[in-house]
């Protein structure tokens, strides 16, 4: 039986969708987008066109929940499916979008180059305990205007595992796509078996900006799958009891899985979000609190309770340096979001908040993951019986090191950390250089990076994107791209 | 004929299948391969590839144990065969092993004799509970120049001195190093009781045992 986290009773899941539906159609949804509204009006909600709100009846949205698909896959770069999104799967992909960089060297806070997010994409492929790649650092060293399509195109050219991403502009986005579109072999191609999903963010209290709004239509468009990015601060943008913070959740998606249905029924579409319960003294948005991984792993059954696919940021820290606090509240996250069947966990490498991204929190959160996955492996019996056979054989014999049945379950068994995970004698130890969490990540980052193998992409592809990427970089004045760092 | 069994040997050895190492054994010696060939060329260059496993973290001590049993239960055949012959094994040392005496712990002991015996040195494990005259007696009769002892409780581990103490008496203290182990057992222990050398986990004992006789 494999382990499973329900924190919400069945009779609160039906009440946090009921008043999810209510909210749908009092105060409405806010919609700053004149084609979504258009869709809206057309199926039948009540659309205020000056005030640019949506009353969306139940019914249309639960059209829209029948034909959304219950699942669908992410594919590598060499076409397998990697990554699936439905039923009780759980996968894990680094925090995105973060805007520093922990130095490996000095442990602070710097902007990151285009040298840094190239390391990054290594170091996820050749981390076993990650699933997907994601778009995690925006480069500094090319204009904010392409931030998006930039750390796609860096991506691209060094990643096999599948990747989450997402567009900071409604044109960017066109690029992004063909990039995907190229790799893929053409839009049909990628249509059939997506690379990659789009994160689209709802704002806070029940309002779709533009910018999402127009992302998500477009992946909807072409079906590529768009994910869910809802964020009620609870206390804040939204209730602070964490039930309400749900209901918030609630509707801000069940608007935006009716909107991409209106689009293109049967498009893939993505339950996730990254909430925080807020807090109250600093006025911050904490990943690490428990009432943040509490608020996560409900609004979960509830996607889960509407047949959804689902996501969500957790296994982040706030902490500002890789310390123990670091890996405290890393490990609550993954591991309740392991329990809850969160399809992919967004967080791993991830501190001080959603700011800046960590190589050796990275390989550290690897093994926090590899854990969380051996958790929800859950118990078996593997033997038929259980331990009468084998402890008849021994009797009281202290002997199952030596015994085959031992070689032959211990790794099904145990989880077996890699050397960043500490189980020496106090001696073994010292003899290996008393090293502290950091260090042993410091040198397994420095391992893992030497096992690094090329994507699989031609060199054609490489110029290809290099071309796109630099084209639209100088419609925002810049004329050239910084350069890929030579192997 | 025989460089192919010996490949089967080491395949059985690497593989941890020991009622084939054994099998196998029987049949390369019966088929006229010299039991010094078997073990140098067979059954001690498996070990040798298994430890190396170990080492690099692709083997576990599941893995090296059921090996070493199988190369421990071939090496029985064998034995009389040498004896005959009047040859010997190069060993990397001889070595008298037990937990001292009111302890019955085992679990760390036997790890330690079966690293031991695997990584070639000709083991001599007097198993738990084991009286300070016993251990120097089996060093005198084996001329052992390695002699570990265990011990897992504070109450027992003054035991380790009583043997060093037995040993200095016996006059055989110059001809044998003495490493001690177990948990209460540090190097400030070790060094106030005039023991050689000390290790808290297997992999350290054979490192310990290869620097003192190696």
């Amino acid at each position: 039986m494999r382990p499973k986290l329900n924190i919400l009773s069945d009779e609160l899941v039906d009440q946090i969708i009921a008043e999810g539906f209510e909210l749908l159609l009092d105060p409405g949804v806010r919609v700053h987008n004149e084609e979504a509204l258009k869709l809206l009006a057309d199926a039948g909600a009540d659309v205020n066109r000056d005030t640019q709100i949506a009353r969306i009846p139940e019914s249309i949205v639960r059209q829209a929940l029948e034909t959304t698909p219950p699942e669908f896959y992410l594919y590598n770069l060499d076409g397998e499916p990697a990554v699936h999104y439905g039923g009780d799967s759980v996968q894990f992909d680094p925090g995105s979008a973060a805007i520093t960089i922990l130095d490996s060297e000095t442990q602070q806070q710097r902007p990151p180059l285009t040298a840094d997010f190239v390391k990054f994409v290594k170091l996820v492929e050749t981390i076993p305990q990650l699933d997907a790649q994601s778009t995690a650092i925006i480069c500094t060293d090319v204009t904010e205007d392409i931030g998006d399509l930039y750390r796609l195109y860096v991506a691209l050219n060094y990643m096999r595992k599948p990747i989450v991403t997402g567009a900071f502009r409604t044109d960017t986005w066109w690029t992004m796509k063909d990039m995907l579109a190229a790799v893929a072999g053409g839009e049909a191609e990628l249509a059939a078996k997506p690379i990659a999903v789009f994160d689209v963010c709802p704002s806070p209290p029940l309002l779709w900006s533009d910018l999402t709004c127009q992302n998500m239509i477009d992946c909807a468009r072409h079906n590529i799958p768009s994910e869910l990015v809802s964020m009620p601060l609870a206390g804040a943008t939204a209730p602070v009891t964490l039930a309400g913070a749900v209901v918030q959740h609630t509707a801000e998606c069940l608007s935006g899985v009716t909107i991409c249905q209106l689009v293109k029924e049967g498009a893939p579409i993505v339950w996730g979000g990254s909430p925080a319960a807020f807090d109250m003294r600093e006025g911050t948005t904490p990943m690490g609190a428990v009432g943040t991984w509490m608020i996560d792993c409900a609004y979960t059954q509830v996607g889960k309770a509407l047949g959804m696919p689902t996501h969500a940021y957790l296994g982040m820290s706030d902490a500002k340096i890789v310390d123990a606090q670091c890996g405290l509240e890393s490990a609550g996250g993954a591991i309740m979001a392991a329990l809850a069947g969160v399809n992919m966990v967004s967080g791993a490498g991830m501190l001080d908040f959603e700011s800046c991204q960590s190589y050796e929190k990275l390989v550290i959160d690897a093994e926090i993951i590899g854990m969380a996955k051996r958790l929800i492996a859950g118990i078996e019996a593997r033997d038929e019986p259980i331990a009468l056979t084998i402890m008849r054989k021994l009797g009281h014999r202290a002997d199952y090191l030596a015994q085959t049945h031992t070689r032959k379950w211990f790794s099904k068994e145990q989880y077996i950390p890699s050397a960043v995970i500490d189980r020496s004698s106090l001696d073994g130890w010292k003899r290996k250089g008393a090293k502290t969490a950091l260090e042993r990540a410091t040198d397994r980052v420095k391992q893992l990076l030497a096992t690094y193998q090329p994507s699989p992409i031609s060199d054609e592809l490489r110029v290809e994107l290099r071309d796109m990427a630099t084209k639209t970089a100088r419609k925002f004045g810049m004329d050239a791209l910084p350069p890929l760092p030579e192997d | 004929m025989s460089s192919d069994i010996l490949e089967q040997i080491i395949t059985s050895v690497v593989e941890g299948e020991p009622d084939e190492t054994v099998e196998l054994t029987r049949q390369a010696f019966e088929a006229g391969v010299e039991p010094l060939t078997i073990i140098n060329q067979g059954l001690v260059a498996g070990m040798r590839v298994v430890g190396d496993k170990y080492q690099n973290g692709e083997y576990f001590l599941p893995h090296l144990i059921i090996a070493a049993n199988g190369m421990q239960q071939a090496m029985a055949l064998l034995k009389p065969e040498l004896h005959i012959r009047d040859q010997a094994i190069e060993a990397a040392g001889t070595v008298v092993i037990g937990t001292v005496r009111g302890d019955i712990h085992e679990i760390g002991k036997s790890l330690v004799a079966t690293m031991l015996s695997a990584t070639g040195f000709e083991v001599h494990d007097l198993g738990v509970d084991v009286p300070v005259e016993t251990f120097v007696a089996k060093v005198k009769e084996t001329g052992a120049n390695l002699l570990g002892m265990s011990a897992l409780l504070t109450t027992t581990m003054t035991a380790q001195r009583q043997v060093i103490e037995a040993l200095v008496e016996a006059g055989i203290r110059d001809q044998v190093k003495v490493i001690v182990g177990g948990a209460p057992v540090s190097r400030e222990w070790a060094d106030s009781i005039g023991a050689d050398g000390y290790a808290d986990d297997a992999v350290g004992a054979v490192t310990e045992a290869r620097q003192l006789v190696g």
